[in-house]
């Protein structure tokens, strides 16, 4: 009897590589300050956004690509991307959704995602973002019943610029980082939410991205407020055609919760992976970031990192309220020659604040994925605490996995614990499965999901059967 | 002939095997037919583990030499060129000497999807959560398992006693047709040995054969065996019935081993 490998190559098939046919609005190719003039002016923007942008810009101009990350990629020609495309009959903003173009409305159905009023899915509010735009959201009216805002954030600037200009920027300034920075400069569209003080949001909050077109980055900017004393549950999606370059991706997403406020950040990413080569996929660097701003306040950020040949990714909290929590629980799947730098930031500022981080990490194939964390005690943190727990696990012996926990506690008080391990999928419990009727695949998508079941029970019921679901269809062929 | 062959369940013949480049099974030699009971017993290192391991497909260990072959059908298949799984799909059952841990799956999803499995192959209908629920409460009774092991990761902090009777509950549940029982009877105590032993005599049939690998006597007086082999050096050098057992239990092994 021969013994299958357990190293082979992971992948299945990418179901959401099509492309859409569809006519385009684009930028010339290349980024200079009359490109974001260019931008600017399609979205009708007001002044003090191009002078963000601008301002952004000249910053970007002055910093370098970060390289401290444990990945590897060619240099990008940042001039040879496209930094706007929008779907030509859409270029003016999103008109009502039973209106919008019937291929936009095609694919986004083809994603599971249907947005047209008969079809739409009850439970969630969506926006769907496709290239540099939103296309549309969905449950507009009943959100605003309750006070809720939920509307791309290009729409946003227009009618709330003063809640726009107060927070962008606020959590991520332009000069955080190079990609942040860039963001910035460029960004497209992205959603906006603002949750009124004392409101459970009644439906879950989604946003979808698609990439579509060729040559051309997505830069998408989500921010989201939640006022005192209210609730809400952010989920994001995210695919992206099957191509031989890589695209780039580079979003931020701020949160702002003030005081008793509570937000739920999901995140299933499963942009393109590139080929079983490592030919094309997304570029993903990208910066997460929430501020509890208010007492009591908390942010949690859970995250299914199963696409993207590279991710570059650390959804952090700012914990500035007294007593306010944040979490990060983070999955992340590498398969082939998919290299993962993902994990998270935990700044304690405030009196007895807490942060849990769990992360789980699975590499498969040839794939290299770190985990990398900062917990920060401040001086001013009194009774913080902090647990953390990052546990990898390998497929195979080709694949490689690093943790990186950085560590810096400034007030005495403070109580950390840090628990980590590493471990392979081994021959007996592998084994144990098999010897109970589950072949190689079987064995292995149960004993991925059981590593990974901290984190999954966390998503919303529906996010989390489809991540076991996703999750499943990677390791499909993990073991051919 | 042909008879002869339908009422064998397994036979290996002149098996040898070795674990990690050593010779363990030098030509080991059993028939078991349907409705029957083997123990097999011997000093340590003798290579009970190794046959168990060897029937369920246990990748590091290697087949040298001989042949294994198992009725499906009607037809005696060789049984070594099938895949682990395919011989648990079939019918083939090992229980664990040391049962596996598996962390954040609980026991009754694995049992379901192991049963699935199962039921797939034989192009049965699967059942749902709440029919195996149903089912698989019926099984508890039978090693007097607390329906909360249920929802507990497989094997996860189980006392040894626990493990050994959750895979008597597999066992149960997947009903297979030839069960290797790997010192199933060591470390637990009398209660829970009682519990054991009383659970295999009832998923005993005629159609299925059990085979207990064991060092004491002592489990034999619950489960009463057709046959007791006595395993030396990689090969069965004497055969008797229960008597056997209670020789060996009084004189040991080294009157049979030269």
């Amino acid at each position: 009897m021969e013994q299958k490998s357990s190293a082979a190559a992971v992948g299945g098939d990418y179901k959401y590589g099509f492309v859409t046919d569809i006519e385009t609005d684009t930028v010339p190719k290349g980024l200079n300050e009359d490109i974001i003039r260019m931008i600017s002016a399609k979205k009708n923007e007001p002044e003090w956004m191009l002078e963000y942008r601008l301002k952004a810009f000249r910053h970007w101009q002055t910093m370098e690509e970060p390289t401290w990350a444990n990945v590897q990629y060619p240099k990008i020609d940042f001039q040879d991307i496209i930094y706007y495309s929008a779907p030509k009959k859409n270029a003016e903003g999103p008109k009502t959704l039973d209106e919008l173009d019937p291929e936009l409305l095609k694919t986004f159905e083809r994603l599971g995602i249907p947005l047209s009023e008969q079809k739409r899915i009850s439970g969630v509010a969506v926006d769907a973002v496709f290239d540099s735009v939103s296309v549309g959201t969905t449950h507009k009216d009943t959100l605003a019943k309750h006070g809720v805002i939920f509307c791309s954030i290009s729409e946003a600037m227009h009618t709330h610029g003063d809640l726009v200009r107060k927070y962008l920027g606020s959590v991520v300034p332009i000069s955080d980082n190079f990609y942040a920075a860039l963001n910035a400069a460029v960004f497209t569209d992205g959603s906006f939410v603002y949750v009124p003080k004392g409101v459970t949001c009644p439906i879950d909050l989604s946003t979808y991205f698609r990439i579509n077109a060729s040559e051309t980055g997505q830069f998408e900017r989500t921010l989201v407020i939640a006022d005192e004393g209210s609730f809400v549950n952010y989920l994001e999606g995210c695919t992206a055609p099957q191509r031989d370059e890589n695209q780039l991706h580079a979003a931020v997403v701020e949160l702002i919760a003030l005081d008793h406020a509570e937000i739920k950040y999901s995140t299933v990413q499963n942009w393109y992976t590139g080929d079983k080569e490592g030919r094309g996929g997304i570029y993903n660097f990208v910066t997460k970031r929430g501020k509890c701003a208010g007492r009591e306040s908390k942010i949690s950020w859970t995250q299914v990192e199963s696409g993207s040949a590279i991710t570059w990714k650390y959804p952090s909290c700012v914990l500035l309220g007294e007593g306010s929590q944040g979490a990060f629980y983070s999955v992340a799947l590498t398969h082939d020659y998919m290299q993962a730098d993902t994990g998270t930031k935990m700044i304690h500022v405030g009196k007895n604040t807490k942060s849990t981080i769990i992360s789980k990490g699975i590499s498969t194939g040839h794939s290299k994925n770190s985990y990398r964390g900062q917990v920060k005690i401040m001086p001013s943190a009194e009774g913080a605490r902090n647990y953390s727990q990052c546990d990898s696990m390998l497929v195979g012996d080709k694949s490689s996995a690093n943790t990186y926990p950085y560590i810096e506690v400034k007030n005495s008080t403070a109580v950390l614990e840090h628990e980590a391990s590493t471990s392979r999928i081994s021959e007996d419990q592998l084994f144990y499965l098999q010897s109970r009727g589950l072949d190689t695949e079987q064995a292995i998508s149960m004993l991925v999901q059981g590593f990974c079941k901290d984190v999954f029970k966390q998503l919303p019921l529906e996010f989390s059967v489809e991540a076991v679901k996703l999750i499943e269809m990677k390791l499909e062929n993990s073991v051919g | 002939m042909e008879k002869d062959m339908a009422q064998t369940l397994l036979e290996i013949r002149d098996l040898h095997a070795s674990v990690e480049g050593k010779h363990v099974l030098k030509g080991l030699n059993l028939t078991i037919r349907p409705g029957e009971v083997h123990a097999i017993m011997g000093p340590n290192g003798s290579g009970k583990s190794t046959l168990s391991k060897v029937i369920a497909g246990h990748p590091a260990y290697e087949v040298t030499a001989g042949s294994v072959r198992y009725e499906i059908n009607f037809q005696m298949r060789d049984l070594l060129e099938m895949e682990p799984d395919v011989r648990a799909k079939e019918g083939i059952f090992l229980a664990f000497q040391y049962p596996i841990e598996v962390p954040g799956v609980s026991n009754i999803a694995f049992l379901r999807t192991s049963f699935n499995a199962i039921l797939k192959h034989q192009g049965s209908q699967e059942l749902d959560e709440t029919q195996f629920a149903e089912f698989v409460n019926k099984k508890l009774e039978i090693v007097k398992m607390d329906p909360r092991f249920l929802d507990r990761p497989v094997n996860v902090g189980f006392s040894g006693g626990e493990k050994k009777r959750n895979e008597i509950l597999q066992m149960a549940v997947l009903s297979p047709r030839v069960a290797f029982l790997d010192e199933t009877d060591s470390g637990l105590d009398i209660d829970a040995l009682r519990i054991v032993a009383d659970g295999v005599n009832r998923l005993r049939t005629k159609d299925n054969a059990i085979v207990l690998v064991t060092h004491y006597q002592r489990l034999l007086d619950y489960v009463v065996p057709d046959f007791v082999h006595v395993l030396a050096d990689g090969r069965i050098v004497e055969t008797g019935d229960k008597s056997l057992a209670v020789t060996l239990e009084a004189r040991g092994y080294d009157w049979l081993v030269k």
